[in-house]
Parts: C-alpha cells; sequence; structure tokens
C-alpha cells in the first residue's frame, strides 16, 4: 500500500514530539517531511537559559540529532521556512521555492516573542528571546558591553536577567505589573524573589513601562527612556513581554486564527486534513506556552494522525518552576484564589520560605510555594486530580510527609536526597541512576522509568517517590496522570473505566470478543491486559463469562504461589484460623511424604507449605482433604479472628465465628486485588481489624465495620464505616461493600486506593444510606459466589486439567 | 537434525506451554495463538524462572518471577532488558510436535 503523506512546518518540541508518538503509533503509515526554518535540529527549548547561565552547552540540550531524524525516514528541511499552503492542491512552497505534497499537514510553527511597538525597537542590540541565535547573540553581547535591560518581568523574562547576571552583566529588569512573575506567583512570592533576584544584583523597575529606545549615533541601542521620565543606559535590550503565536501562514491559509490558529479536541484545524499543536494552537481560547501541555496535544495528534480516534484533549493544568539555580519557586492551578475559595498560608519572611493552598470545596485547586518547593509535585498530584482534601486539611500545608508514608526512613522528599541513596529497595536502584536514565533517555514518565531502571516495578511502595524523582528532573514536562485516566496497557487507549464501561454496555463476556469489540490493537493482548479484562468480564457477568485460566497468571492458575526456584507454596484454607487435630496430622504426613522444605505459620493464621514441586500439587491437595486458601489469588485471602466471647475473659462477641461465618460466604470470591478480613471480640482489638480490607470490632452493643485498612506497603489504618447490632448485619454490610468494590475498583487496585479515589462518601450513600441497594449488592455478591467451587478438588477430579501439572514424559531423549 | 516426537499440538493448551526434559534442564514448548510452537530453554536469562510458566501473548511470554517479556523466537528479553534463553527448533507435522536436539552440541 502507498504511503500516505505527512507534512510538518516546524521543527520544535511539540511537532516532533507528535511524530515521535505517531511513529510508536503507527510506524509505516505515513511518508513524513519536516521543514524547519531554523537551521537546527529538534532542541529543548526550556533549556535555553541553562545554557545562557552557562550551566548547560548547546549539544546538551539537542533533543533529536540528525540521525534520529534519517532513522526514521524523516526528509528532513532545515533553514527552509514555508511561506504558502495551498489547501486546493494540498501542496506547501517554501522560502527557497522547494514544494511538498501532503495527505495530512501538521502546523507547528510555534510563537514569536512580542516586540513593543517603540521607537528604537529596530535598532541593533534589539533582540527577543527564543531561539538558539538569540541566546548566542547575547552571550556574544555580554563578552563585549555593559549594560543590560530585559522588558518584561516574567519567566523568560527573569532567566534572560539571571543569565545575563552571571555573565558579568549590569541588569535592569522593567516590568509593567506590580510584582515579578504576576502570572504565576502572588504578591507575596513575587516579592520574596525580587528580594532574591536584587540580592544577586538585579535591578527592578516596577510599574514602568518602556517608552522609546535611543540610539548611539551609529545604529546600535544605547539607552531607555521609561513612561516616569527616567532613563537607564542599554547597550542590550532584550524584549520578554510575551509571546504571539505565529500564525500569519494559517491566516493566509484562510485557517480560521484568533490569537492562535483554533483547533478541536483533536487538535484539528477548520480543514480537516489539517491539524496545529504547540503554541501557535489555541485550543478552547487558551494557547499553552509551557511544554507539558503541548505534549498532551501531541500525544492527542498522533492518536488522530495514526487514524485511532481514541484520545481527546481537554486542556490542561499547568505548573511553572522558574529555571534560576538557586531559588525555588513552584505554582499551578488557581494560586491567586478570589470568590469561593479558601486560602492557607504559611509565611517565614526571614528563613525565606512561603506556601499558600487554594482550597475549594474541599479540593485543593491552587498552590504556590516559594523557597520550599518539595511538595509541589505532590499539591500538582492532588489538584490534578481533584482528591477531597477535607479530612487531611490540617496537615496539608506541612506536605506528603505530614500525611504519612512508612516504609522509606521518612525520605519521601526526593529533593533531599543524594544521588546514592537508594530509592527502591526491592531492585536496588538509587537516586543517581535514576535521574541518569530519565536524562540520558529523556523519560517522562514513571511506567518509562520503571522499564529502565527497574525501580517500582517490584513492590510499587516507592512509585511516589520516583514520581518525585521525575517530576525534579523533567518539571512540568513529567506525566503523571493519575490511573483513572492511563490506557490499561500499550494494547489500548482505553482506561480502567472505560473497558469496564464497555464490558457492561455491550454484553461482552468472552476475551476474544471484548478485544475485538474495543479494537485491541494486539491480537492477544499482553501480560497486563489479560489478567485485568479477565476480571473484569467475569465479575461483571458471573456465569455467563468464561473464565481464561490462560489470562491469569501462574499463581492463579496453578492455585499456588510460585516461589523464586520454580517450586510453589501450599496453604490450606482453615476457616477464620481455627483448626483440628486431625488436620494437623494430614498436613505433618503430606510434608514428609512429599519431603516439603520449610512449615511456616503464616500472617493470616494458616499454616505455609514452601517448595512444593509443580507436578506433587494434585496429589499434595488430595492427601491434605483441606480447601484452598486461595494465598496465591486475587480474591480473599483470609479471615483472622481472635478467640472472642467464648474463651476469651474480655471478650464481647463471639469473634470466631463471626470471621468463620464471613469466610465461608466469600469463599471462592475474585477481586480487583487481594481482599483480607479480620474478626476481632473486643477493642483490645487482637485481630488488628484496623489494618484490613473489612475489619470488625465486636463491642459491647453490636460491631463496628471498618474499611480500606492495609498492613502491607503502606500502613492505612482502615476508615470508621458503621456499626451494625447483629451478626447478620455484619455480614450485609460487608458483602455490600466487597461488592461494591468489585464492581467499581480497577484491576489491582486494593481497597484503600478505592476508597480514596471515590471517597468515603460516595461508599456511605452506595451501602449504608441505600437500604434497596446495599441488599442488591449483597444478593449480587451471593449471586456471583454461587459458580465458585473450589478449585482444589475441581483440578484434582478433572484429569483434563491435569495437564498443566504434568511434565511430558519423554522417553530417553537422546543426547545427539 | 534429529527430530523427536513430543507430543500432540492438542496436549499444549492454546497459549500453553508443557515442559519436557532435556539432557541439560527443562525444555518450554509454547503453542501461540496461531498455532504456532516455539522452544526454549525454560530458564528465564534474568532469575532463571520458569519461562513455561509464564503468560503467552503474540510471539512472546512474560515470565513469571519479574515480568520480563522475552520473545519466543529468538529467546531475546525485549528491550531495554537484556538477555538470552536458549532457542531450540521445533516444528509441527501431521498435528505432531517435533523437537530437534541436536544444535544443543553447538551452543555449550
Amino acid at each position: 500500500m502507498e504511503k500516505l503523506k505527512l507534512v510538518m512546518i516546524g521543527n520544535g518540541m511539540a511537532g516532533v514530539r507528535t511524530l515521535e508518538e505517531l511513529l510508536k503509533l503507527a510506524p509505516d503509515l505515513y511518508e513524513i517531511a519536516v521543514f524547519g526554518a531554523e537551521p537546527h535540529p529538534n532542541y529543548n527549548r526550556i533549556l535555553l537559559s541553562p545554557v545562557l547561565a552557562g550551566e548547560q552547552t548547546f549539544e546538551e540540550i539537542v533533543l533529536n540529532d540528525l540521525d534520529w531524524y534519517r532513522d526514521n525516514g524523516i526528509d528532513l528541511r532545515l533553514g527552509c521556512k514555508v511561506v504558502d499552503i495551498d489547501r486546493e492542491n494540498r501542496r506547501v512552497t517554501a522560502s527557497d521555492g522547494s514544494q511538498a505534497e501532503y495527505d495530512r499537514l501538521l502546523v507547528a510553527t510555534g510563537s514569536s516573542p512580542f516586540i513593543l511597538p517603540i521607537p528604537g525597537k529596530d535598532l541593533q542590540g534589539v533582540i527577543g528571546y527564543r531561539d538558539i541565535a538569540d541566546t548566542r547573540a547575547m552571550m556574544e553581547t555580554a563578552r563585549s558591553h555593559r549594560h543590560a535591560l530585559v522588558i518584561g518581568g516574567g519567566l523568560l523574562g527573569l532567566e534572560a536577567a539571571n543569565g545575563l547576571r552571571l555573565r558579568g552583566m549590569e541588569v535592569t529588569v522593567v516590568h509593567l505589573g506590580d510584582w515579578l512573575l504576576d502570572r504565576q506567583l502572588d504578591r507575596t512570592a513575587g516579592k520574596l524573589l525580587q528580594n532574591a533576584l536584587e540580592a544577586r544584583g538585579i535591578k527592578f523597575r516596577l510599574n514602568t513601562n518602556t517608552a522609546a529606545l535611543l540610539d548611539d549615533g551609529q545604529g546600535r541601542v544605547a539607552s531607555a527612556h521609561f513612561s516616569d521620565g527616567e532613563e537607564c543606559p542599554a547597550d542590550l535590550v532584550v524584549m520578554a513581554a510575551g509571546i504571539r503565536p505565529n500564525v500569519e501562514l494559517a491566516e493566509r491559509a484562510g485557517l480560521a486564527c484568533d490569537r492562535g490558529i483554533r483547533v478541536d479536541d483533536y487538535l484539528r484545524t477548520a480543514d480537516p486534513a489539517i491539524y496545529a499543536v504547540g503554541e501557535c494552537a489555541n485550543h478552547r481560547g487558551i494557547a499553552y506556552g509551557l511544554v507539558a501541555p503541548l505534549f498532551e496535544q501531541a500525544r492527542v495528534c498522533a492518536d488522530h494522525l495514526a487514524r485511532l480516534g481514541n484520545a481527546r484533549y481537554e486542556g490542561s493544568v499547568t505548573s511553572t518552576k522558574l529555571k534560576v539555580t538557586g531559588i525555588d519557586l513552584f505554582s499551578a492551578g488557581d494560586f491567586m484564589g478570589g470568590e469561593g475559595t479558601e486560602t492557607i498560608t504559611f509565611s517565614d519572611p526571614i528563613g525565606g520560605v512561603y506556601k499558600k493552598l487554594v482550597v475549594k470545596d474541599d479540593v485543593l485547586v491552587g498552590a504556590c510555594l516559594y523557597g520550599d518547593t518539595a511538595d509541589g509535585g505532590w499539591y500538582f498530584r492532588q489538584i490534578r486530580e481533584q482528591h477531597n482534601v477535607a479530612e487531611i486539611r490540617d496537615l496539608l500545608m506541612f506536605g506528603e510527609n505530614a500525611i504519612g508514608d512508612a516504609g522509606h526512613q521518612g525520605q519521601d522528599k526526593a529533593m533531599a536526597m543524594s544521588d546514592e541513596m537508594e530509592v527502591c529497595g526491592c531492585n536496588g536502584v538509587c537516586k543517581g541512576t535514576i535521574v541518569k536514565a530519565i536524562r540520558e533517555n529523556g523519560l517522562l514518565s514513571v511506567d518509562e522509568v520503571k522499564k529502565h531502571t527497574k525501580a517500582a516495578s517490584s513492590c510499587g511502595s516507592c512509585a511516589r517517590l520516583v514520581e518525585q524523582i521525575l517530576i525534579n528532573t523533567v518539571g512540568g514536562a513529567a506525566d503523571v496522570k493519575p490511573k483513572s485516566e492511563k490506557p490499561v496497557c500499550g494494547c489500548t487507549d482505553l482506561n480502567h473505566g472505560q473497558v469496564r464501561q464497555a464490558i457492561r454496555e455491550q454484553r461482552l463476556t468472552g476475551m476474544g470478543e471484548a478485544m475485538k469489540a474495543m479494537e485491541w490493537r494486539s491480537p492477544d493482548g499482553c501480560a497486563t491486559c489479560r489478567p485485568a479484562l479477565n476480571y473484569y468480564l467475569i465479575s461483571t457477568w458471573p456465569g455467563e463469562a468464561k473464565d481464561d485460566p490462560q489470562s491469569r497468571l501462574i499463581n492463579e492458575r496453578a492455585h499456588a504461589n510460585i516461589q523464586k526456584d520454580g517450586t510453589y507454596s501450599v496453604v490450606p484454607r482453615m476457616w477464620g484460623g481455627v483448626t483440628s487435630p486431625a488436620e494437623l496430622r494430614r498436613i505433618a504426613d503430606v510434608a514428609e511424604k512429599y519431603k516439603v522444605p520449610m512449615v511456616k505459620v503464616t500472617g493470616g493464621q494458616r499454616i505455609d507449605l514452601l517448595g512444593v514441586k509443580k507436578e506433587d500439587l494434585p496429589n499434595v491437595w488430595r492427601e491434605l482433604g483441606m480447601p484452598s486458601g486461595h494465598a496465591y489469588g486475587k480474591s480473599i485471602r483470609t479471615v483472622k479472628t481472635c478467640v472472642g466471647s467464648e474463651f476469651c475473659r474480655f471478650g464481647t462477641q463471639n469473634s470466631t465465628q463471626m470471621g468463620i461465618d464471613l469466610e465461608h460466604a466469600l469463599f471462592g470470591m475474585w477481586s480487583p486485588h487481594k481482599v483480607k478480613l479480620a474478626v476481632s471480640g473486643c477493642p483490645r482489638n487482637c485481630a488488628e481489624s484496623g489494618i484490613k480490607d473489612v475489619g470488625v470490632i465486636g463491642v459491647d452493643s453490636g460491631w463496628e465495620i471498618y474499611i480500606g485498612g492495609n498492613g502491607g506497603i503502606k500502613t492505612e489504618a482502615g476508615e470508621f464505616f458503621v456499626k451494625v447490632g447483629s451478626a447478620g448485619e455484619v455480614m450485609e454490610y460487608s458483602l455490600a461493600f466487597l461488592q461494591l468494590y468489585r464492581e467499581e475498583a480497577f484491576y489491582l487496585e486494593r481497597t484503600v486506593h478505592y476508597l480514596h479515589r471515590v471517597g468515603l462518601e460516595h461508599i456511605r450513600q452506595a451501602v449504608l444510606e441505600d437500604g434497596e441497594r446495599r441488599k442488591a449488592l449483597h444478593q449480587r455478591l451471593l449471586f456471583a459466589l454461587s459458580f465458585e467451587q473450589d478449585p482444589w478438588q475441581q483440578q484434582i477430579g478433572n484429569p483434563a486439567l491435569k495437564k498443566e501439572f504434568e511434565r511430558i514424559p519423554v522417553r530417553e531423549t537422546e543426547t545427539a | 537434525m534429529n527430530w523427536l516426537d513430543i507430543c500432540a499440538l492438542d496436549e499444549i493448551n492454546v497459549l500453553g506451554a508443557r515442559i519436557v526434559a532435556g539432557p541439560r534442564g527443562d525444555i518450554a514448548i509454547f503453542r501461540t495463538a496461531r498455532d504456532e510452537v516455539f522452544a526454549l530453554d525454560d530458564r528465564c536469562p534474568h532469575k532463571g524462572g520458569p519461562l513455561s510458566q509464564g503468560l503467552i501473548y503474540g510471539k512472546r511470554v512474560a515470565c513469571p518471577l519479574h515480568n520480563w517479556q522475552i520473545d519466543l523466537e529468538s529467546g531475546e528479553a525485549l528491550e531495554p532488558d537484556v538477555g538470552c534463553s536458549h532457542k531450540y527448533p521445533v516444528k509441527i507435522e501431521g498435528g505432531r510436535v517435533l523437537l530437534a536436539l541436536k544444535s544443543l552440541k553447538d551452543c555449550a
């Protein structure tokens, strides 16, 4: 098939990122030509300031070298500015007369510095701050001249001022606003910033207009006149008073423009064959000038160019970082606040720390930090994910650490860590290794870091820390989308919620059928999506959807836990942790007969036989004569109990029997992740009910139920859910909650994370306030469980299933 | 080539694997959704995990221990991981799975 022709105008970060995403999705769909006005391959424009400051070199900031274009078969035309788009004939013409035809055109012309229309603006020595050429001009002027004037106290202006000051110039910044960075900071933080920069020798004139630039008699700028009548010497004038999207070309071609080329949620312009991304595009009235939104646009645009058509761009929440070494500031969202918002502030003028958080309707909507920005990434995530912060409000100001996160010796602050410190305790990965991998490979998501370094790829407890390191290393370009917005895996663009919805609404009951209906990219998925799909299918359509053992990971397929040497562990079920002499005798006999290397008591009040060979499993199960303990499954594990009122002198309720009854009721329940319960007979809570998915505590007048506790990676105390009077109610409420979790949680989401995502109130409404719904949930779980049998008995009883466990008896294989 | 008759194709589940005892340890024989068969040493190049127990998709298997992705055709780990499991010629004839062990000498 002949390839389609894709032409890109502009060779900057947004455009090239779109091509990278496109090549990942559809490497062979297009023949690609790129026109770039600058004579350089794609470089990291946001790192021009470190280059100006002498901290990096031009070579270091190149993102795609010429080999990259060649290796991907891209026809790159450098120093070649497109002057005409002929939409009728789908052809573009460049300044050198060369032409290219297109089936799809991508306009990524970026923006230009806004040059103030004042007398003297065309003098030699007056420049904008946009590209390598401007940066070079500044570096050269700093060598031979003394006075620099920067017009504009925004991010770019201050970075230019800082760089020029470091290169030895006397620098004055004129700014129209009342304080610096008035679009990124509030007044207090802006003043703190001004003090810090003044201490470095930079002068400021606020509330000031530049009226005219005067020449030295030889065509070069020599001084500036201000609106207040004053003047100052200036051998170099840098205009950093804003940017203007480059739309002339698009306008001439008749595309709708309005402070940017107007695009829809698919980044399409008024002409369906033409897309626009980056600083030249106006999406829902906003032309973004920061890199993170541009990368989000790139992803969506690539998706549509690849003819997948699933993704949608709905705008971005942006965050800001000033790239001036030694000055830490961060802002995100609506940090000014206003009607209907509440503000929490922390101010230490002597220590130079200022923090302001803006809360609206119990959700963090903005943050402005100066001096201590370590929690910037964390606040940014709270803002994007719109978490309810009512419960942690009094601790919010003190950051993620204050909320409590065990397991990393309190070293949650990525910034404070040295390069040698260990981040991932499972795989032994240090901070330096992660930072290096991020820089060298241009990584932008935690998943990519996991793949390259293995950090956070095992237990995942350091994922947040890795995310902080990523944010600190690449700033706003980091892709830190929550799981609810991310695609399930590379096989699809749909997220977990959308997959679930499709399975429910389209009544999908088979793996192949589901993949087909949802247009999976790979015929049989991958090791990430298949277990998830299998769970969604069987939990949505119990009795109808057929379980697919080949889509389960080995533990659930073998009904035992694989160990590092390829042997398995066997944990028979002991209801409520109660056993008998006969059971113990059988366990002892089996352990001896099959030479089990270790017999261990588990934390879930039962016995683990470790080191059983796979081919012995069916016989071990038969001889144990006990049901499966499901210690291997994303399923109900155990119900831990204390001895309760039957024996204990403090016991108020028969917790043992309650636990046994719950465990029987839930036997065989598959769930998004493992589920553990506990029942204690009095508030001394010997069964540790406070750290279980469902924890029950007997009190004199009834039972208290707690949900969403977790004793694993991160210790989480369960939330008090409800107090009920009878054992029957414990059963109904617990099962209803678990069914809600089964129906709504994403695969591999523990109850605590599900609870944090949807909020306790949502669960209360469904289970507590709506009695009809509670009963319906309870019934649905009982219905689903009615199809489940003991998997060990099933395996023993069905000879066809046995081959999973048998080695093929090959006759004497010759070593020919 | 010294082709050994191993089993009928039907004795391996679709998207499943079986183990054969080879002279140098277990050999895993995989069956894909398209009824192709591949044979590799049943040891992941990472930490020796039994690949036969992994989840199979496309022409790949995900190791059950640490989720390394191994290409069934070449035995190579997928980027960014590096390593290789030894592969064996295997074919289907008349519904029977045949495995060649001759190349074993060359790979020692």
